[in-house]
Formats: C-alpha cells, sequence, structure tokens
C-alpha cells in the first residue's frame, strides 16, 4: 500500500471534518489575498512614483494657486530636464459625488514628464489640435463604456465657464495606458488653455508643477532649490519627491488604514489557529490506529510522511483555493470600488507569500501531531483502550 | 424538561475533559466579534462625529452643484440677499445667520509626521452663536478683524504646532493662537476659526464665501426661505438642514468602513461557523457511546438535541462576550484623525462602540453558535443506538 493512497483514504474517511477544515482554510487565505490587496490600494501609486520627478505646490495647502509664472523660474533652475503644470479640474460625469482627476495641463509637456504613458501616435495628433480633446486612462474608458471620439459634458465642482454654466464639452480624442495594473489609467487630461481662457475666475493659475530632473541622485538639491527661490515671496512653495507626496497623501487617511491592516491580520491568525486545531485534533484521535500501524512494521519515519502529507495536502489545497477565489473576488470589487480604491488588485507577490504560509499551516499541524505519533509508544497506546 | 436539563449540566461539566477544542471554539467566537464591533465603530464614531453638530433648526446654503463646503463659492453680495431672505430667525433686529469660508492648511499630524489637510474656517461674528455645541476651553475668543485664531480640541490633539498662546506660520502668515474651543465632539473641534474677513485677506479670497449657516426662525420654516432663494435670479444655491448635509458630508466614507467591517465579518463568521462545527462534531463523537447509553435509559432525542446545541450557543456566547470585551477595552473612546472623502479634509474622531454593536456582536456569537451546533446535534440525536453501542 503506497502512502499517497492511505493520504487520500485518511482525508476521505471522516468527509465532513475534512471539508469543514478545507472551508475554514479557503476562507482564511480568501482574507489573506482581500488584506493585501487594501494593503496595496493602500500603497497606491508609490510603486508607480518616479524617483526622478519632483511636485512643488502652495507651502499652505494644494489648494491655494500658485501664479502661472513660476513654471518659468523653475525651468531656469540647474538640473530640472522637463516641467509640466497641472490644475485641479473638479470634474464628475453625471454624479457631482463622484469627482475624478482631471488635469487641465500643456499637453505637449505630458509624455515629457510621464514618458511611460502609451499613447497611439495619430490619436496624440489629434489630440494636440483639438481645443476641446481630452485624454482619457483606458481602465476609465472601460469602467465607463466610454468610446474614442465620443462628446462628453463634464461638470465642474469648482469653476463655471464665463458664461456661467458648470457644464463644459469635451470630446474624446485619445486614450493612454499606464504602466500599472490600471491604478494609473482613471485619470483625464485636458487642454490648460481651453480650461484657462474660458474659466470666470482664477485665470493664469496653476494648482501644482510637476518637474522631471536629469539625476534622481540631485532630488534633494533641486527640492531646497525650488523653495528657496520663493522663500519669504508671498506665495511660497514646498517641493517633495512625487513617492514622498503620495506616501505623504496615503499617511492622511491615518492609522485607520494601518489599524484595519492589524486587525485583519489578527482576524487571519485566528482562523488559522482554528482550522490547525481541527487538523491535529483529527490525528490525535487515531492514536490507537497510529500503534497498530507501527506494530505492523510501518517505520517511524513513514507514520510522519503519512500525518504530514495529509495536514499538507489539506494547507496547500485550501490555501490554493482561497487564493483564487480572492483574486475572483478582487475582479469584482475592481470595479465597484474603483472610486474609492483605485489600487484594489492581487499582486504575484500576494500569491508566493500565501503559498508559503499555506506550506507553513501545513507543516506546523501536521509536524505537533506528527512528531508525536512518531515517538509514540506502541504497548501503551494499545493499553490506553 | 428535567431531562433536558440534567443532560445539559451533564455536558457542561464535561467539557473539561474537551477543553482545547472549546478554548478553539471561543476563541474563534470571541476574533469574530472582536473585529466586527471594532470595525464597525470606526465607522459609527465617524457618523457620530459629523452628526453631533448637525441641527435640525440651522440651515446651510451652498452654490448649486457643490458637493462640500470646500469647493462652493459665494459672492460676499450673494451672502448677504440670502441672510435678508424671510424665515430666519431675527435677533435684535438682524437675523441668526453666519456667512462662512472654508479652506484648508497643511499641518504636521503627530501619529504620522506627515502633513495633513487640516479644515480652516472663517466665520462671522453669528458662527459661534449658531453652534449650541461650541464651548470656549482656553484662552480667549478671536478678535474681529485681528490675525487669531481659536482651535478645536481634536485638532489641538492631533497636530503639530497648535499651542495656545502661540504664534502659527501658515506661509508668511502670522497668526495667533488665541484661544481652544469644543463642540460636544462634533466635527467643528477638527478644525481652526478665525474672523472670515481676515481669512478672505489672508487666503486672497476678495470677498467670496463658501457657506451661509442660518437659524430658522421656526423649524418648518425651511420651505419658504428655500422657495425664496430659489426664485431669486441672482442665486444658484442649494438649501438643506444642517442635520442633512452633514449626515451626505459623512456617507461615503461610513458606508465604505461599515461594508468592509460587514464584509470581513460575514466571512470570519463562515470560518467560526466550519470551527464550531469541527469542535461540536468530535464532541459529540468522542460522546458516541454515553449519548447512546443515554438514549438506551429512556432519554429523548429531543433532550440529546438540545444539550449539544446549548454547550455550543454557551461556548459561542462567551466567546462573543469576551470578544465585545476586548473591543470595547482596547477601542472605545480611541482618537484618531482620518481624511473625510467627501469634504478632503481632515476629521478627528472618536471610535464609538455603542450599545447597538455590542448587542450586533453577541447576537452573531449566538448564530455562530446555532449553526455550528445544530448538525452535530441532530447527528447525535440520530445515531442507532445498537451501533452506536458498539463502537
Amino acid at each position: 500500500m503506497n502512502s499517497l493512497h492511505l493520504i487520500r483514504k485518511n482525508l476521505g474517511r471522516k468527509k465532513t471534518r475534512t471539508l469543514l477544515t478545507l472551508l475554514s482554510v479557503i476562507v482564511a487565505f480568501i482574507l489573506f489575498a482581500l488584506l493585501n490587496a487594501l494593503n496595496h490600494a493602500y500603497r497606491l501609486g508609490l510603486d508607480l512614483a518616479g524617483a526622478d520627478r519632483l511636485i512643488t505646490m502652495h507651502k499652505v495647502s494644494f489648494i491655494q494657486p500658485l501664479p502661472m509664472s513660476y513654471v518659468n523660474r523653475i525651468s531656469a533652475i540647474d538640473g530640472v530636464q522637463h516641467i509640466a503644470h497641472y490644475s485641479w479640474f473638479g470634474a464628475y460625469y453625471q454624479d457631482p459625488k463622484a469627482q475624478f482627476g482631471l488635469f487641465p495641463t500643456e499637453l505637449e509637456t505630458l509624455r515629457q514628464v510621464y514618458p511611460e504613458f502609451q499613447i497611439d501616435q495619430q490619436q496624440w495628433q489629434q489630440l494636440l489640435q483639438t481645443r476641446t480633446g481630452l485624454l482619457v486612462g483606458e481602465l476609465m474608458m472601460r469602467n465607463n463604456g466610454w468610446e474614442i471620439g465620443q462628446r462628453l459634458p463634464l461638470g465642474s465642482t469648482i469653476y463655471p465657464q464665463q458664461n456661467g454654466e458648470y457644464f463644459w464639452d469635451f470630446e474624446i480624442v485619445a486614450t493612454y495606458q499606464g504602466v500599472g495594473d490600471g491604478s494609473d489609467e482613471l485619470q483625464a487630461y485636458m487642454h490648460y488653455d481651453y480650461f484657462n481662457e474660458a474659466r470666470a475666475f482664477g485665470q493664469d493659475s496653476i494648482g501644482w508643477i510637476v518637474t522631471k530632473i536629469a539625476d534622481p541622485a540631485n532630488s534633494e538639491g533641486i527640492t531646497r532649490l525650488i523653495d528657496e527661490r520663493f522663500a519669504n515671496s508671498s506665495t511660497e512653495t514646498k517641493t517633495s519627491s512625487e513617492k514622498g507626496w503620495i506616501a505623504g497623501f496615503a499617511a492622511q487617511f491615518g492609522n485607520i488604514g494601518l489599524m484595519v491592516m492589524a486587525i485583519l491580520a489578527c482576524v487571519f491568525f485566528t482562523l488559522l489557529l482554528v482550522s490547525g486545531n481541527a487538523m491535529a485534533q483529527s490525528v490525535r484521535e487515531r492514536t490507537n490506529e497510529l500503534a497498530v500501524m507501527k506494530t505492523i512494521g510501518f517505520t517511524d519515519q513513514r507514520v510522519v510522511r503519512l500525518v504530514l502529507g495529509e495536514s499538507l495536502c489539506l494547507a496547500l489545497l485550501g490555501g490554493l483555493l482561497g487564493l483564487l477565489m480572492g483574486y475572483l473576488i478582487i475582479g469584482g470589487a475592481r470595479t465597484a470600488m474603483a472610486q474609492f480604491l483605485p489600487g484594489l488588485a492581487m499582486t504575484p507577490q500576494t500569491v508566493l507569500i500565501g503559498l508559503i504560509l499555506a506550506l507553513l499551516l501545513g507543516l506546523v499541524t501536521g509536524l505537533i501531531p506528527g512528531v508525536r505519533a512518531m515517538r509514540l509508544n506502541v504497548v501503551e497506546a494499545l493499553a490506553r483502550r | 424538561m428535567g431531562q433536558v436539563f440534567e443532560i445539559t449540566m451533564q455536558n457542561l461539566r464535561s467539557i473539561s475533559q474537551r477543553l482545547g477544542s472549546s478554548i478553539v471554539l471561543v476563541v474563534g467566537v470571541a476574533g469574530v466579534v472582536a473585529v466586527l464591533v471594532a470595525v464597525l465603530s470606526i465607522a459609527r464614531g465617524f457618523e457620530r462625529t459629523l452628526s453631533v453638530v448637525g441641527s435640525e433648526d440651522n440651515v446651510v446654503v451652498l452654490r448649486s452643484g457643490a458637493s462640500s463646503e470646500l469647493n462652493s463659492g459665494l459672492s460676499g453680495e450673494q451672502a448677504d440677499i440670502i441672510q435678508q431672505a424671510p424665515g430666519l430667525l431675527q435677533v435684535n433686529g438682524q437675523p441668526l445667520a453666519s456667512a462662512e469660508l472654508y479652506t484648508m492648511v497643511d499641518l504636521r499630524k503627530k501619529t504620522t509626521g506627515t502633513t495633513a489637510n487640516v479644515p480652516m474656517r472663517g466665520i462671522s461674528p453669528n458662527g459661534v452663536a449658531l453652534r449650541d455645541g461650541f464651548q470656549l476651553l482656553d484662552g480667549r475668543m478671536f478678535e474681529p478683524g485681528r490675525k487669531e485664531l481659536i482651535v478645536g480640541r481634536g485638532a489641538l490633539d492631533q497636530f503639530d504646532d497648535l499651542v495656545v498662546g502661540t504664534t502659527l506660520a501658515l506661509g508668511q502668515e502670522r497668526w495667533d493662537v488665541v484661544g481652544s474651543f469644543s463642540g460636544q465632539g462634533g466635527s467643528i473641534e477638527s478644525e481652526l476659526w478665525a474672523d472670515a474677513a481676515v481669512v478672505q485677506g489672508a487666503f486672497r479670497r476678495g470677498n467670496n464665501y463658501a457657506s451661509v449657516y442660518a437659524r430658522l426662525s421656526y423649524i418648518d420654516a425651511l420651505a419658504e426661505f428655500k422657495d425664496v432663494l430659489t426664485a431669486d435670479p441672482r442665486l444658484s444655491v442649494t438649501v438643506e438642514r444642517e442635520a442633512e448635509f452633514f449626515a451626505e458630508q459623512s456617507g461615503a466614507l461610513s458606508g465604505f468602513v461599515s461594508g468592509i467591517g460587514y464584509v470581513i465579518a460575514i466571512l470570519m463568521a463562515l470560518g467560526a461557523i466550519f470551527g464550531a462545527l469541527n469542535t461540536m462534531y468530535s464532541a459529540v463523537s468522542d460522546r458516541t457511546r454515553e449519548i447512546a447509553t443515554l438514549r438506551a435509559l429512556g432519554f429523548s432525542r429531543f433532550a440529546i438535541v438540545v444539550s449539544v446545541l446549548v454547550e455550543a450557543m454557551l461556548l459561542a456566547l462567551l466567546g462573543g462576550l469576551l470578544g465585545a470585551g476586548i473591543a470595547y477595552v482596547l477601542f472605545n473612546g480611541f482618537t484618531v484623525s482620518t481624511l473625510n472623502f467627501t469634504s478632503f479634509t481632515q476629521v478627528v474622531f472618536d471610535f464609538a462602540i455603542t450599545r447597538d454593536l455590542l448587542l450586533q456582536g453577541v447576537l452573531l456569537a449566538l448564530l455562530i453558535g446555532l449553526f455550528g451546533g445544530l448538525t452535530p446535534a441532530l447527528r447525535a440525536a440520530r445515531m442507532p443506538i445498537a451501533t452506536a453501542l458498539r463502537t
């Protein structure tokens, strides 16, 4: 009789228990997958941030505008390669509560500062020539069911046009592909000129400035130079690396994110405890049987292998199924929660760590009863009956 | 009945022999309940903070289409028209109303060391009278026309550089922090307050405001007030009761957090039910012969079922109480500050573990016990006596 056959028979003996244990392992790993997806969303953009990009904003708060002249004054600084400015349009499609990132900018500079965006060359040319043209991320196109060439009225929660109208006309001319898993494709860009000339107030002011520098090693020096240039003026600035800026934004949510994650981690380990106990218990109950097997000549090693194999089977199967179901759930939640958690995704890293944890779970829950089974004194065990 | 009681007591007395798996059941359920209660307390505390200030008598007027005070804008002239509209409470011949400005400043959060959007409000002289819960805690009120500000208790607690009696530098502007205030735990405690006219100057807003807060002359005067404003061609505004306005401002975040809370709790509860089922199945199979003997002696199936169910539910209840207790001790009143999606500014609030949350937790525990105990109980009752005795 080979070991695999024995393991299969043992697992199938108490079907209800095996199934229940398997289910609780699955649930634990679904939670694990969700937890990691949340964590990934929380760190949204950090991995996409370029080390060679700096962000300059008003020192008091980024909703305070900067004067347009700052763009030229920053581009005169040594080591600055490209420069672009952005504003916040406060755009919404139909529901004013669902705002998204629509950034008025000099579109010509966009690809210099963000060379990673992939845009069809023909669409790009068309975009540069269309005053009301929009460049939209592909995920955003899919989420809203938009099409190239479509005319689109978008509302602004902040800026009316000079005629008092809060709705602006646009035409979707081009789409772009980001480098992430779509989390950087939930935005859109428009011509600053259209925005600036048509808006009722705020002319020639801009929101923030993104600078691409030649050598990331100089980023601290250039950061200082920029802020010193405007020190003691009526509009002082605060410059940080793109990574620092995004990390700072995530930190605005504060300890809540961390706390939810800490709670989830506790949950995961509680569930592992529950399922681990069930596995260990099922071996404990078979003490007699193991004693009989040893009596008829099974070696100590083989007994350990049998017990271990059984728990590894359960843990790995549960882990795999849990991760798979987590993947499906995340896929569904992704679209539904795009507004709050654009970065919800399952990374290969999650799968790897998940499988390692499943392996560990199998080893720990198998080894303890396994070793006990190995040390089992046959005479004593049989006498207990 | 006596039978039921006897076997149940017998079961409970023998729990000590199955201590390991019973503890796992208790711990599992405690975990589920603690997490449910803790996560929901975040949402509950947040809602409470935003609802405390909301009065039914007060109205908030914003530019129509604005989703929050931050992106609303009213000219000084429009603000005057709104304050002169009928339906508002008159005190000494003047409407009880305040045209306000809402912006934000970057301050360093103590817990993370990074900067955060702290709300700053410019209020008109009636601003304080409109907030019933307002109470000056320390120092004095700012003087109109001077670059002075007072700080909410929550902001004082959560952000750096806010000390009564010192000067706060915002860019080139120097503000004297002259006092601190509380507001019954409401969201105004997260804010910095100064004179509206001074804020207009310092933030270069011209003669513009974000909102008008006003008190109605009586609770049903809203319709009259609203009709006049809507009919006025010089205005394009939305009028809401303050309570509704704040409920809307908290909706997105608290809905999101409760959503996560319930999803996690449901998943965990499933896990805990599987754990409970395992525990109870093995409890029953350990006692196969004992139960068969009882049945042979004439104890009814019903008594057996009840005894197993009671054991499962008592263990789960113990876990539930434990979990709720742990959550209460660890989290109740825990103060945090987070970014409210809607207003885009920081809100300081306390976790609130309310009685109904504790109740929800304990109910969930009982449900887990019920589902975890039911099928094992039925199996125990259905066992054929003769076969069971032979095992």
